[in-house]
Parts: C-alpha cells; sequence; structure tokens
C-alpha cells in the first residue's frame, strides 16, 4: 500500500513537472521567436499564424481552439492587427488566462510609440485604416525590444519563481537584437533618405528608422486593391522622384508591382517580414538583419 | 597619546567625510549641469515649434481675436469635445462596451413563378419578383463582465406586403471561464444542429436557404429560448460535445398554429408542458483535423428530439450529419483563394398520431419519414471573387396527406459573388428547380449586402 502510494505520487510529480513547462501561444512568428529566445527551456510556444501568411487573415481554425484552451500565455502583436479572427476563437476557448485583461493575455505592443495614428475620425471610406496605429512595428527592431519586455513580463507574471531565468535571457536577447541593428543600420546607412514605394502601408516603422521615404503605395487605401489610374499617378510619381525599390510582403501579388517595376526601372523585393519566411530569417534578430541585406541589395 | 589618537581618529574622520560630501557635491552638480543642458534644450526646442507655428499661415485669420484664440487652444487640446457635426461614437477603438452593427440585403430578380414564396420558404431569401429586401439585422454584441459576453441579432423584415417585422433572431448570454472546459450559454438562440443553421443570412454562401432545411429546421431555423451546456474534450484534436435544450414550439415540433397542419393535415392538438419530456434536446458531436497546414476538415452529427403536435404523446426525432473542408494556401492574399466543401444530410421521422383532419376525415395514425441534403462547392478563385455551385435533393414518404412541404425536390444552383471588401457583396445566383408535380421553375436573382459598423469575426 504504501510502496503504491509512493509510485503514485512520484507519477503524480512526474506529471505535475512536465506540465511545469508554460503553454504559450503566440500570434505570429516573430513573436514565437522572441518568446522563445526568452522562454527557453521553460515554454513550449505554439504559434498560430505561418511565415508566409498575412497575420490580418489568418484562419480560425478549430485546432487553434484546442491550442488556445490549453494557454498559460497568449502573446499577440496588438494595435487591433488581430481584430478580424482573434477574438472570436478567444471566445471560444473556455480559458479565462488569455481572454483580453486577463492574466496570461501579453499585448506585445504596450509601450511602442504608434505611428500612422489617424488624425481626423477613422471610417471604413478610407479604407483598413488601424484606428490605434500602424501594427506593424516588428518591423523596427527598437519596437522588437518593446515586445520582448512585454513577453518577459507576461512570462514572469505567469511563472514568477523562473523570474531569474527569463530575465537573463531578455538580457542576452536585447543584446542580440542591439546587435542585428546595428549590423541593418551600417547596411543601410549609404542609402539614407532613400525614396521606395510599397505595396502595403506596412514598412512605415522600417523606413523611420533607417531613414527612408515612402512616397507612395500600390494599394490606393489600405487593403484597396490598385486601380488603372492610381497605378499611372505612382509610375509618375516614381520616376519624378528616382525611385529605385518596390517594397512588399511575400503574401500580395507580384503582377502590379512587377508592371510597375518594368515602367520605371526599380526593382521589387519581396522582404522577409516575419522570421522564417526567408532560409537567412531563421529568428527575429536574424530577421532584422535579413531585411536591411535585402533592401540594400536592391538599392543603388 | 592618549588625546592624540583621539585627535588623528576624529581629524581622519572630519577628512574622509568632507571627502565623501566632496563626491556628493559633485555628484550633485553634474547633474544639476545635466539638467539645466536638458532645460536649454527643450526651452530651444519649444522655441523652435512656437517659430514653426508662427510661419503657418493660420486658419483663422479672418476672424475676430477671440475666435482666434479659441482656434489656438482648440488646435492644442488633443482631447475633442463632441459636436452635433461628428458622429457618434458608441463603439471607439480602446473601448468597446458594444459592438454594433447594421448588415443590409438587397435583392432584384425574377422567377418563372409569380408566388416566389412557394419556392423560397425561409424567411430571409427572396419572397418576390423584383425586389426584396432580405433584412437589414442589427446586431450588437460585447463582454457583459468579467464572466459573460452577450450577443443580440434584430433583424428587420420587408414583408411582401410592405410590412416591417421586427424579429428577435437572437438574445443570448455566454460564459467565458467555467472550469473543466466548461461552457454555458442562455436566451434565445440558434440550436448548435449542423453548420446551416447557426448562420445569420448575410454569412450564406448562396442568396437563399438551402431546401432540406427549410423544411426540417424551419423557415426561421431551429431557433427557441433555452439553454445549451458545452465541452471542450481534452483531447490533442477539436472535439466539442454540446446540449442545448429549448421550448419545442417549433414547426417540426409542438407548433402552436391555427387552422390544419401544413404537415400532417390534422388539427393541431394543443399541448402544454407537462414536464421535461415536453421540451426539445439538441445534442451534437464536432471534430475537426487539420489534414495538413493548408487543408482542414470538420465534420459533425447532431440531433433534435421533441414533442409534435400530432397527438398529446406523438413525437419527432431530427438527425443530421455534416461535412465542411477548406483548403486556404499559407501564403493565402486577404483570404484568397481558397476551396471549400460543405455538405449536410438530415432525416426525420415524425410520428403522427391519429387525428381529425379537414372536413372531419379521420387520418390514421401513420410515421412521415423525410430526408434531404445539400452539397456546395465553393472557389475563391482571386481575390473577392467566389464562384458556387450546389446541388440539393429532399424527399418524403407517402402519407394520407399530401403536404406540399413533403413533396420530392431537387435544385441546382450557381453563382459568382464579389467582394469589394470584407463589408460589402454583389451576388448573381440562377437557380433551376424540379419540384415533383408542379414542375420546373427557374428564378435568377442579384443581391446586395452592405454592412456598417463592427464586423464580426466569422467561426471556422
Amino acid at each position: 500500500m504504501k510502496r503504491l502510494l509512493i509510485v503514485a505520487v512520484a507519477l503524480l510529480g512526474g506529471i505535475l513537472s512536465a506540465q511545469a513547462k508554460l503553454h504559450v501561444v503566440t500570434t505570429t512568428p516573430d513573436l514565437a521567436s522572441l518568446t522563445e529566445a526568452i522562454g527557453g527551456n521553460e515554454v513550449t510556444v505554439t504559434c498560430l499564424g505561418k511565415p508566409s501568411e498575412d497575420p490580418h487573415y489568418i484562419q480560425a481554425k478549430p485546432s487553434f481552439i484546442v491550442a488556445l484552451n490549453r494557454a498559460d500565455v497568449l502573446v499577440l502583436v496588438g494595435m487591433e492587427l488581430e481584430i478580424g479572427w482573434l477574438p472570436a476563437l478567444q471566445k471560444q476557448t473556455r480559458n479565462a488566462r488569455i481572454q483580453t485583461g486577463g492574466a496570461g493575455y501579453v499585448d506585445a505592443s504596450v509601450g511602442v510609440t504608434p505611428l500612422d495614428l489617424p488624425s481626423e475620425t477613422v471610417t471604413r471610406a478610407m479604407g483598413d485604416v488601424h484606428p490605434l496605429g500602424n501594427p506593424h512595428y516588428l518591423l523596427d527592431p527598437e519596437a522588437g525590444k518593446i515586445a520582448a519586455r512585454n513577453i518577459a513580463a507576461g512570462l514572469k507574471r505567469a511563472a514568477p519563481d523562473k523570474a531569474a531565468v527569463f530575465e537573463d535571457a531578455l538580457a542576452k536577447l536585447l543584446a542580440r537584437i542591439e546587435t542585428a541593428q546595428a549590423e541593418a543600420q551600417k547596411l543601410l546607412a549609404p542609402f539614407r533618405g532613400a525614396k521606395v514605394i510599397t505595396y502595403h502601408r506596412s514598412f512605415t516603422y522600417f523606413v523611420a528608422r533607417y531613414g527612408m521615404e515612402v512616397i507612395a503605395e500600390i494599394e490606393p487605401k489600405p487593403g484597396i486593391p490598385p486601380s488603372p489610374s492610381h497605378l499611372v499617378s505612382v509610375a509618375k510619381q516614381m520616376r519624378q522622384a528616382g525611385v529605385k525599390a518596390i517594397l512588399q510582403e511575400p503574401w500580395h501579388e507580384r503582377r502590379t508591382s512587377d508592371l510597375l517595376a518594368k515602367q520605371t526601372g526599380a526593382k521589387v523585393v519581396v522582404l522577409p517580414v516575419q522570421t522564417g519566411s526567408d532560409p537567412a530569417a531563421k529568428d527575429y534578430p536574424a530577421t532584422v538583419k535579413r531585411l536591411a541585406e535585402k533592401v540594400a541589395a536592391a538599392l543603388p | 597619546m592618549k588625546y592624540f589618537r583621539i585627535a588623528v581618529l576624529v581629524a581622519t574622520l572630519l577628512v574622509v567625510r568632507s571627502a565623501r560630501a566632496d563626491e556628493t557635491l559633485d555628484a550633485l552638480k553634474q547633474q544639476l549641469q545635466l539638467l539645466q543642458q536638458q532645460v536649454q534644450q527643450l526651452q530651444q526646442k519649444v522655441a523652435e515649434l512656437e517659430s514653426a507655428k508662427a510661419s503657418q499661415p493660420t486658419k483663422a485669420a479672418g476672424l475676430s481675436a477671440e475666435a482666434s484664440a479659441k482656434a489656438e487652444t482648440a488646435a492644442t487640446t488633443p482631447a475633442k469635445t463632441w459636436s452635433p457635426e461628428q458622429p457618434l461614437t458608441l463603439g471607439r477603438a480602446g473601448s468597446a462596451y458594444v459592438n454594433l452593427s447594421l448588415v443590409g440585403d438587397t435583392v432584384l430578380g425574377w422567377s418563372t413563378t409569380p408566388d416566389v414564396e412557394r419556392i423560397e420558404g425561409a424567411h430571409h431569401d427572396p419572397s418576390q419578383r423584383g425586389f426584396t429586401l432580405q433584412g437589414a439585422e442589427l446586431t450588437l454584441d460585447g463582454a457583459v463582465d468579467p464572466y459573460f459576453t452577450a450577443l443580440a441579432t434584430i433583424p428587420l423584415v420587408l414583408e411582401p406586403g410592405g410590412e416591417t417585422v421586427v424579429e428577435l433572431e437572437e438574445a443570448w448570454v455566454q460564459t467565458t471561464s467555467l472550469p473543466w472546459n466548461l461552457q454555458v450559454k442562455a436566451g434565445q438562440m440558434f440550436a448548435n444542429f449542423g453548420r446551416h443553421n447557426q448562420l445569420h443570412s448575410h454569412s450564406w454562401d448562396f442568396v437563399d436557404q438551402p431546401i432540406v432545411i427549410t423544411r426540417l429546421l424551419g423557415g426561421d431555423g431551429l431557433r427557441n429560448p433555452g439553454a445549451q451546456l458545452s465541452w471542450l474534450a481534452p483531447l490533442p484534436f477539436y472535439t466539442e460535445l454540446s446540449l442545448g435544450v429549448f421550448n419545442s414550439d417549433h414547426s417540426s415540433f409542438r407548433a402552436d398554429g391555427e387552422g390544419f397542419s401544413p404537415l400532417h393535415g390534422g388539427e393541431p392538438v394543443d399541448r402544454t408542458l407537462r414536464g421535461p419530456q415536453d421540451l426539445l434536446y439538441v445534442p451534437r458531436l464536432a471534430v475537426s483535423f487539420d489534414l495538413s497546414d493548408t487543408q482542414t476538415l470538420l465534420l459533425g452529427s447532431s440531433a433534435a428530439v421533441g414533442p409534435n403536435n400530432s397527438g398529446p404523446n406523438a413525437s419527432t426525432q431530427i438527425l443530421g450529419a455534416d461535412l465542411y473542408w477548406k483548403w486556404r494556401p499559407v501564403n493565402a492574399h486577404q483570404g484568397f483563394p481558397f476551396v471549400s466543401w460543405q455538405t449536410e444530410w438530415l432525416f426525420r421521422r415524425y410520428d403522427a398520431a391519429e387525428r381529425v383532419g379537414e372536413g372531419g376525415t379521420a387520418l390514421p395514425s401513420e410515421t412521415l419519414r423525410d430526408w434531404g441534403l445539400y452539397s456546395q462547392l465553393l472557389w475563391g478563385f482571386t481575390r473577392g471573387w467566389v464562384a458556387g455551385l450546389r446541388g440539393e435533393y429532399v424527399t418524403g414518404n407517402n402519407a394520407t396527406f399530401v403536404s406540399d412541404g413533403r413533396l420530392d425536390r431537387a435544385r441546382i444552383s450557381p453563382n459568382l459573388t464579389w467582394y469589394p471588401t470584407e463589408f460589402s457583396k454583389i451576388r448573381l445566383q440562377y437557380n433551376y428547380d424540379h419540384i415533383e408535380q408542379w414542375g420546373d421553375e427557374h428564378s435568377v436573382w442579384l443581391q446586395l449586402e452592405f454592412l456598417i459598423g463592427a464586423h464580426a469575426a466569422h467561426k471556422f
């Protein structure tokens, strides 16, 4: 009887220690990379979005409900980037921890200074304008560091006994982002003031960090497909300003960009905007550097 | 000697203390200098900004000094107060007490039958030749408190006669944080039966509701006041088990009707609620698997069991099975391209008791068996464009009373939908309808839908 009890206790202990790992669900691969770097062996990370998937339009599959049901922590980009699919999932998870405002709810954008903050009343006639500001802040490593700190704080809330481990890993991660940023800045230093165009309004933070300028977008309004007359005007602007690069995310169609490139002599650069969308962008710091390399290679 | 020692000690102490004091003084001086520098920098910035502002042409140039001063303060105050010409913000980013939306569906079309309602039986189907306003649906939803979320859907429907009918489609509250993976939903709601039954008309993939749904689950769908308990099984794949309990007032069940039943031909028995056996029970099991990164499968089986109005102890059972498969590449742009296939099969066993029909004819006790299915394939071939094809078949066994709602029928509907954005759509659909005893009917419908306000995220 006593032996049985010991075995039972040992088994229970085994189960408990196996469960001691924090289950973290992130919406995008960048956040997954940051979380893995900070959490190390103390966390198991499930990422809902794929590297090549537009985070605005992730398919809310039932399997995500299962993952979120078990999550101790949910990390999201925030600024309403995931508003089209995440709230419906949250309601079905039956998990109070990851509901908005819950102990395990980590909005990585807290403390990031939003850009493209609309100054006038937002209406849908303006296209898909995010009323809380542009949510593509992870393209700026400086904002990436803020996100990393938010994630570390969230992990510490969920597992206070591992605080020291997370702190230590966070410091190392911040140093790596710092290095990557310095390298990226060096690579892009010759192109300060360069004028580019982008498909979607997603590179605001990137160009602000590296001193470039977006003079036009292929989409006439965020999320609205281009019309021929708009493209004619973009091509004209590109020729006048001497634009050499068209930046776009992997999920946008290339036909329009290629057409503009042919007309103006600019190069189309499909950027690995998320960790894993390019073999060299294996984690967040590597993605910071890879982005800079790609842009630097395209500019004369 | 002793005094000397003391003197030395005091002297060293003094020196050390004064040295420390010097250090702190230096540090303070440095800090002060830093602060001074910062203040200077800030002052410079303020001056720059002010000069920039001064050089800008003032909008209020033509106004009086008082007005321009007002304009100045208004410009520097970021928090605007509401004025009548500004839109009234009910749900603003950052404060979402109530998400409010209005979806309007309007359809223009023609059918070979002048009596469109005979072939389009659901409440939100096109109901006449020419224009039909299928509904203007008001939806309110939000978090009640940390424990509940709630939703209400109130469509306004313009009947063919021109009368406006207000419908309380749904009004329910749902828990967010019960233990053991449980969730309770209570209020007026669509029963968790199959896939189509839970969709509001604006989420339909075709202009009209599948015939089998209209026949077996009703023109308004299977919905009633009730409560539902659901459980997410702790399995590695999605498995949800639910049981709903509802009032049984429904066309397939204990409908309170005046006159003779259009289904069994007899005079409806006024059945009161005697106990739990007279309620409607709706169990459902749904499972889902990710077949790959790009393909997802959802399978479900449902039942609805309750009393009917043909006799004091008669009952109805409805069974359903559903399948939904979707393919979407991982680099989809705004959800396109995609291919989806949805099929639902339903069977109804209606135990009709001995009853009295029109003219006092006696109708014997018999079992009315109906079944039907629909299968639809959607292909989102490029951003914003979806081509669809739906095939349907329904049939019923022979009974003493011949009901229009139990005739054999088949329908084929190809359609094409264009979504300019997620908030609007234009759909063209053709229906070829073959009905036993009635013959063939052809219909063409052009539907326009718009949404203003919050766009609730759709379930898979």
